[in-house]
């Protein structure tokens, strides 16, 4: 199946029968929508001759001091408004940074699941990405070390590392406190830039936000950020902290872009962090992503079939779920459809055909009975393949009268590579298992 | 009929007066084809518009029924693929309601979808189809997948053409050349409904062969040929535009092109379509046509062949439909 067909699949997903576990939407109607509202309107009534003209290529200097306010949560407190260049979200920041840094055969490092939007912008640079193995504390530094290693022995030109070190986007994980320190000691040691992609990190459920990567070494990371979940992506705002060398081409490059980014929602932001209580904002927006997080985890607990695992996040929008063995998410995704579920086929997160088995599960958006519906739904979908399996896997094609072949039938073994066999290993694995026939 | 001029209906307003025929476009669905369906319905209700009708386009959800009592539309065209759409249940719907629609009665449809079932008929009445096998999973569990598929290569040989047993857009469609893919073949078929046709593989030119009734009974529109880049003419050929090439007409004699035409009318008179269907065939070296599937509900978007077969007899779209739905107009079943 094609990613063409996936899409066709996922067209259904705008009807409200379909519950959909697939897409990655802030709850932006937990905003008081009437506030943010006036405060629009003030911002082109009051100001329209600023708010609706051009602006600076690198941003709003406004804008990019309270941008720093919002990193200093995350410990960057040496972060100056200069070294900052607001993007049309993360997302344009991140394509900026991959263009100054990236020629064609470079090779990327990036965690096994990546993000599937880098992996675009990194394919369009004509980039080769290197997974990095994760398991339930983020990156393995030892992974990371060895893909070092073998790329400097290969002769490849690393040009960073790619990582979403909080709440990741597939897999739910965060990196842990002595990991983080692991890898700067790594970058410090392999001369490696990092890329650290950070829009989830204030959506903590159980403890503040970590320390970023970026404020261990100002030398070796450079920093994406994004208003996309602690206010709204609908507004494209994000930004990248950057040493100044690097922050000079980036502006070259945005400018060449699009010349600006957006003036009007730049204001909207600012007078948004000026004006209103948003850290209290980024607090109800938790409350109901672990409300949510909470009817998705028990839900698979209590509905899962035996050897079906997951990640268990304490932050952020993803739940990243192994199939029992042999399953293929995209395969099963027809069913799911029939079924009215939506679910994202974890191959889309790979740069290399693994993930099969895999898929991703969001609950950022739906109510807490959607996703308890959505998951009721997906469980019997996979006992259904399960059941299919259960036909077909035990066919020995060898012993067909028929037509004799020479060639064996794959092992079902063969399907899924070593760094995707590692995250939801043994220690995720469902321990409700038992409870089912 | 030009592009100005506003189609009316045959029946005046209470008042007397003719209106321009109103009618809405049924697109979307719940379906696997529900974007394909979108974009057949787009082209519709562009090419009607055009043609000087008040076209509306609308999903097939819980607000049609109450739409269609509160403002009646003159008739409905069904651009929906898959299931409801195609399957003669939401026609049976419609008849209920006495709300006209262009194309085939319900139970037509109903015959058409079930592809194993309209390949008995077709092949009573005469018409070459390949032979084939429809199965669901019970039996393969009954009876044991490989004993079950052992007999299947034994009497169909290889390839083999896997599909689910109702569909379109080639969804779910493969081709099996190797005995030990295909368990993992049924597996994936399987993923898109209970039943799994599958059938011999027959090497050929790929045509479809469009039937429209343009008021003086079902005449078949020139074949198009599809050469498919990749071969296979799967979802990704069919809707990724310049992944396959079309022929319309088809390069074929004169012969062959006429014993096509002869297919697709015995097809749509045997299934008792009406208005339009497409019929997707092949032509072997020795120019015999195999009948594969037929479709009541052909795909309209940019890339489908039943506009380019309109287009290659020199009409246009929209007054096309535009003429169907309004002798359709005020006409209950």
């Amino acid at each position: 199946m094609k990613s063409s067909e996936i899409r066709a699949l996922f067209s259904v997903v705008s009807r409200p029968e379909v519950v959909s576990l697939a897409g990655g939407m802030p709850a932006v109607s937990a905003l008081p929508l009437d506030i943010v509202g006036s405060m629009i309107g003030d911002l082109v009534s009051g100001m329209g001759a600023q708010t609706l003209q051009y602006g600076s290529g690198q941003g709003d200097p406004r804008l990019r001091e309270r941008i720093c306010d919002v990193m200093a949560l995350e410990g960057i407190a040496d972060a100056s408004p200069s070294e900052v260049v607001v993007t049309v979200g993360s997302q344009q920041g991140l394509d900026l940074v991959t263009r100054v840094f990236v020629d064609p055969g470079d090779v990327i490092l990036a965690e096994a699941p990546s993000y599937v939007g880098a992996l675009g912008v990194f394919q369009a640079a004509q980039a080769r990405v290197r997974h990095v193995a994760m398991d339930d504390e983020g990156l393995v530094p030892e992974a990371l070390e060895q893909a070092l290693i073998e790329a400097r022995a290969a002769g490849d030109r690393v040009k960073f590392l790619y990582t979403v070190p909080n709440f990741h986007n597939p897999a739910g994980v965060t990196l842990s406190e002595p990991r983080r320190e692991a890898v700067m000691a790594l970058a410090e040691r392999y001369d490696l830039l990092i890329i650290e992609d950070n829009p989830y990190g204030l959506l903590g459920f159980e403890h503040g936000p970590m320390r970023a990567l970026r404020a261990r070494n100002e030398d070796r990371v450079i920093y994406l950020g994004s208003f996309s979940k602690t206010f709204s992506p609908g507004l494209r705002v994000g930004w990248v902290l950057a040493p100044l060398a690097v922050r000079e081409k980036l502006v070259l490059a945005t400018e060449a872009q699009v010349l600006c980014p957006p003036s009007l929602t730049q204001y909207a932001v600012a007078r948004y962090l000026d004006t209103q209580p948003w850290q209290e904002q980024i607090k109800v927006f938790t409350e109901l992503y672990r409300e949510r997080r909470d009817a998705t985890l028990e839900s698979l607990t209590a509905l899962m079939p035996p050897g079906t695992t997951w990640t268990r996040p304490d932050g952020g929008f993803y739940v990243w779920l192994k199939l029992p063995h042999g399953l293929d998410a995209k395969l099963m995704q027809p069913r799911a459809v029939a079924a009215h579920v939506a679910y994202v086929p974890g191959i889309g997160f790979y740069a290399d055909g693994q993930g099969r088995e895999y898929m991703r599960l969001s609950y950022c958006y739906p109510e807490p009975d959607q996703i308890r519906e959505g998951v009721r739904r997906l469980a019997r979908v996979i006992e259904a393949e399960l059941d299919l399996h259960s036909t077909f896997d035990a066919v020995d094609t060898g012993t067909f009268r028929a037509v004799r072949s020479s060639v064996p039938a794959p092992s079902p073994a063969d399907q899924g590579g070593a760094a995707a066999e590692s995250l939801t290993g043994p220690a995720n694995r469902n321990e409700n298992e038992d409870h089912r026939a | 009929m030009s592009e100005t001029t506003a189609v009316t209906t045959p029946a005046a307003d209470p008042d007397g007066e003719e209106h321009p025929l109103r009618v809405v476009v049924l697109a979307g669905g719940l379906t696997f084809e529900r974007e394909v369906s979108l974009s057949s319905g787009n082209q519709v209700e562009e090419a009607l518009r055009r043609a000087g009708v008040d076209a509306e386009l609308h999903d097939a959800d819980a607000e049609l029924l109450p739409g269609l009592t509160a403002s009646p539309a003159d008739a409905v065209f069904i651009a929906l693929h898959g299931s409801t759409g195609e399957d003669g249940a939401l026609r049976a719907v419609l008849d209920l309601a006495g709300v006209p629609y262009v194309g085939s009665p319900a139970a037509a449809c109903r015959l058409a979808w079930d592809k194993p079932a309209a390949k008995s008929v077709v092949r009573s009445a005469g018409v070459t189809t390949p032979d084939w096998v429809a199965l669901p999973h019970s039996t393969f569990r009954e009876l044991g997948a490989g004993t079950v598929l052992d007999l299947i290569v034994a009497r169909l040989g290889l390839p083999l053409m896997v599909k689910p047993a109702s569909g379109g857009s080639s969804l779910g469609v493969q081709k099996v050349s190797r005995v030990e893919d295909l368990p993992a073949a049924m597996v994936s078929c399987f993923a898109y409904g209970d039943t799994v046709m599958v059938e011999r593989f027959v090497d050929g030119v790929e045509l479809a062969i469009s039937v429209v009734d343009l008021g003086s009974g079902p005449e078949a529109l020139p074949a198009v040929e599809i050469e498919p880049e990749s071969g296979v003419f799967d979802y990704t050929s069919r809707y990724t535009p310049g992944m396959t090439e079309y022929y319309a007409p088809a390069r074929v004699s004169a012969e062959v092109s006429a014993r096509a035409a002869e297919v697709a009318l015995t097809v749509h008179r045997a299934l008792g379509l009406a208005d339009l269907s497409r019929t997707d065939a092949l032509v072997t070296p020795d120019g015999e046509v195999h009948f594969l599937e037929v479709n009541v509900s052909p795909g309209l978007t940019e890339t489908s062949m039943f506009p380019m077969a309109l287009e290659a007899a020199g009409h246009r779209l929209g007054e096309v439909l535009a003429g169907l739905l309004a002798r359709r107009a005020g006409t209950t079943r």
